[in-house]
């Protein structure tokens, strides 16, 4: 039954009146509609024209972020690290994002996007320090161009699309590439980041990482849209489905939009899909909402499973090459794993540095409160610290 | 509504398993609460808070919501205004923030643009604090935010059996209630029936959780147990300290702050929540105000810096400790000397 075969509604045809005189589709948006099925190179034949450098490129980056992604668990299990959020499977899409970008382009990651910044050339360690819990996001972001770990949900995008926007008013040609997951898609943030950048043209690049679940919920429970991809549609602009999993095809979709964005062609929304081997984090039960076997179907389709296939089929999966391969992936695994085994050095005055241009004398007051507690215990007697707090003089009666 | 249990009947519950019968026995009595939030169904909620209601009650009364904080709390404004009495989980503290415009603009202020008309009889859960060695945006203390908005209920509770009667209470309620739950404390225990729940708690009153004569600790939540340490702690130093466990920051207990704070003549408000804004000094200014002449010390604050959370590595420093609690008790004495000897 139609709108208009429902009891009460009027079946006068003339009442069917045409859109109003000033409607006109602005944008067609058959061009802007993502693939029925996710895009891939590998297993196709359109591998063929695929560079071996870059599949070798791929390759090593691929087995190294796994390496980290190993080493950086193990750390939750000693205590070394509070929390690691893996992106074991998805490594394909956290390299590609990397390498996708020049060096004068800016990354946006989120919590699970370690490795990319590390792609990008972050060190190892630094990436590490928010999880680690020493300090917040504690990197430079303006040194390699990659914005703090983001932890609220979709927050960052909005910035990606300010950044961006402002680049480009100043006449810059940079991008920025900001990555979400699935879940990350519901949240307002991720709405009007989108609506904003294809309103301005804004050179961004929006990267949805769709592993399956937003901890224990599944996408199906997110959103009803036949793909993520397809929300591009509704703010104007294109939006890609990509397998998350095939590197050489992420690599390829997310240059493109690059490129795109940076002669002036807008944003792009790429869907990657893609799945969480590992549970959300170390904190996290993942056996309470999904079950083995359909880990199992996921892991039959690893990403480095993929390429190696490819690299094998052009001979270039040679002992000397996987060998090169691992010991790097093993060097890595190893600098990271004495490195976060020294304690860090911490000085617990850092608390007060750090949150205005010009301390504020209640800051210093309570400084030097910290300062005196700390002389206390560092002396062993803490009681002779009573009433000696270095309170404010003004707080005295 | 107290209900005796024999001592037999009693065994070690933690606050999280409290909450959780709470939320059943509401939803068994009244079909008109719905529990929403991330991750509250299948998973029951990252702290296993919301642990079973989805199998008891199914997915539409316990129901996991896509991730969108405005949006929950938007729709759950919805269903109240239909009758529905929602819980909505919000899962952590910093992430409560996209809602504030829904919680500002519209569930606080519902009551009054209607004239009464519209009610919110709704529970927003908020795990909140820190202590757990969680990673930035996992302690924020953010009650004073909750406190600035009229409109809005604000409770904590610090017990086992609070954390039971509380949440009936506030899910009773026909205002909306930010139930603030003190992550730190979820895996405390108690000796508690889960088979004859104890009594539903009333809103807006203070318990003193310890008597005492030389001062007073006034604090909630998850600084409850830490002033009762200190307490103990004094007393070797001859401080006799009153506790006393707010239970409810809105509405607040003027009389048993005041009754306490006359008898013992000192007052110390202890609380994570930053210093500067915090709750310690609209506290401290009602103290003032009513018991200026019962005074014998300023009224001190012992609180959390003011700088954003501090990493978990450092946390301990940030928060408010049991010497940090002594320091200040200590203070008090410069103004006037004590009769009852001790003190440094
Ligand atoms: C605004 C906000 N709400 C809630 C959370 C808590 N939280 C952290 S990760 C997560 C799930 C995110 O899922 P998704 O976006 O799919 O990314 P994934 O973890 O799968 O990479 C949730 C709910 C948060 N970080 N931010």
């Amino acid at each position: 039954m139609t709108v208009l075969e429902q009891p009460g509604s009027s079946r006068n045809t003339s009442s069917l009146a045409g859109p109003p005189p000033s409607w006109r589709p602005r944008t067609d948006p058959a061009p802007l509609l993502p693939d029925q099925e996710p895009y891939r190179l590998l297993g196709t034949d359109a591998a063929a024209r695929l560079d071996s450098g870059l599949l070798t490129r791929l390759y090593t980056q691929l087995v190294r972020g796994r390496r980290y992604n190993a080493q950086a668990t193990a750390l939750t299990r000693q205590g070394r690290l509070a929390v690691y959020p893996s992106s074991t499977g998805q490594e394909a899409c956290e390299i590609a994002a990397a390498l996708a970008l020049e060096e004068r382009d800016w990354l946006f990651p989120s919590y699970r996007d370690t490795l990319a910044a590390v792609a990008r050339g972050l060190d190892p360690v630094q990436a590490l320090t928010l999880l680690r819990g020493d300090w917040h996001s504690g990197y430079d972001p303006h040194e390699h161009r990659i914005a703090p770990l983001c932890t609220p949900l979709a927050t960052q995008l909005p910035h990606a699309v300010g950044l961006a926007h402002a680049a480009r008013l100043m006449g810059d040609e940079v991008v920025a590439l900001a990555m979400v997951g699935d879940g990350g898609t519901s949240e307002g943030d991720f709405h009007e980041a989108l609506n904003f950048a294809a309103l301005w043209q804004a050179p961004v690049v929006f990267l949805v990482q769709n592993n399956g679940f937003a901890i224990s919920v599944p996408l199906a429970k997110q959103t009803a849209a036949p793909s993520l991809a397809h929300k591009a549609v509704g703010y104007g602009m294109p939006g890609r489905l990509v397998d998350g999993n095939d590197a050489p095809a992420m690599y390829e979709v997310l240059t493109e939009a690059v490129q795109r964005a940076r002669r002036g062609g807008g944003p792009t929304l790429v869907e990657a899909v893609t799945y969480r081997i590992e549970a959300h984090t170390n904190a996290d039960d993942a056996t309470r909402y999904r079950s083995a076997a359909e880990v199992e179907t996921w892991r039959a389709h690893d990403p480095i499973a993929l390429l190696e296939r490819e690299l094998a089929a052009r001979e270039l999966l040679t002992d000397a090459f996987v060998g090169d391969t691992k010991e790097s992936a093993e060097q890595l695994a190893a600098d990271l794993r004495e490195r976060m085994n020294a304690d860090p050095e911490l000085d617990p005055m850092d608390l007060f540095t750090h949150v205005f241009a010009e301390q504020t004398s209640q800051l210093r007051a309570q400084a030097a409160q910290l300062r005196a507690e700390l002389d206390a215990e560092a002396a062993g007697h803490t009681e002779d610290a009573v009433g000696a707090g270095g309170f404010a003089e003004e707080a005295r009666p | 509504m107290t209900t005796t249990v024999p001592a037999t009947a009693r065994k070690p519950a933690t606050m999280a398993q409290a909450l959780t019968r709470a939320m059943r026995d509401a939803m068994a009595d009244d079909p008109s609460v719905h529990v929403m939030g991330e991750d509250v169904g299948t998973l029951g909620g990252v702290f296993r808070v919301t642990d079973g209601l989805a199998k008891e009650f199914g997915e539409d009364r316990c129901t996991d919501t896509a991730l969108a904080e405005a949006g929950i709390l938007g729709t759950a404004v919805g269903m109240a205004m239909y009758g529905l009495r929602p819980v909505v989980e919000m899962q952590f503290d910093a992430f409560a923030y996209p809602a504030f415009e829904q919680l500002i603009s519209h569930v606080a202020k519902m009551r009054n643009r209607t004239r009464g008309a519209l009610t919110m009889p709704l529970t927003i859960r908020v795990p909140y604090g820190g202590g757990i060695g969680g990673v930035e945006h996992h302690s924020d203390s953010s009650e004073a935010y909750y406190l600035a908005t009229a409109g809005l209920q604000v409770v904590t509770p610090a017990t086992v059996e609070d954390a039971y009667g509380l949440l009936r209470a506030a899910i009773a309620s026909d205002d909306p209630v930010v139930f603030l739950e003190p992550k730190r404390l979820y895996w405390s225990k108690a000796d508690w029936s889960p088979d004859a729940p104890t009594e539903v708690a009333p809103l807006g009153r203070a318990a003193v959780r310890r008597r005492g004569s030389s001062a007073t600790l006034i604090t909630y939540g998850p600084s409850l147990p830490v002033c009762m340490e200190a307490a103990e702690a004094a007393r070797s130093e001859g401080w006799d300290l009153e506790v006393v466990d707010l239970r409810s920051l809105m509405p607040f207990d003027d009389d048993t702050v005041c009754a306490s704070v006359r008898r013992t003549g000192r007052a110390v408000v202890v609380h994570e929540s930053n210093g500067f804004g915090g709750p310690g000094g609209e506290i401290a200014a009602r103290i003032t105000e009513r018991c200026f002449h019962h005074l014998e010390a300023p009224v001190l604050r012992v609180a959390g810096f003011d700088i954003p959370y501090a990493p978990p590595m450092l946390e301990r420093h940030h928060l408010p400790g049991v010497d940090r609690i002594l320091d200040t008790v200590a203070r008090l004495q410069w103004e006037s000397d004590r009769t009852d000897g001790g003190g440094e």
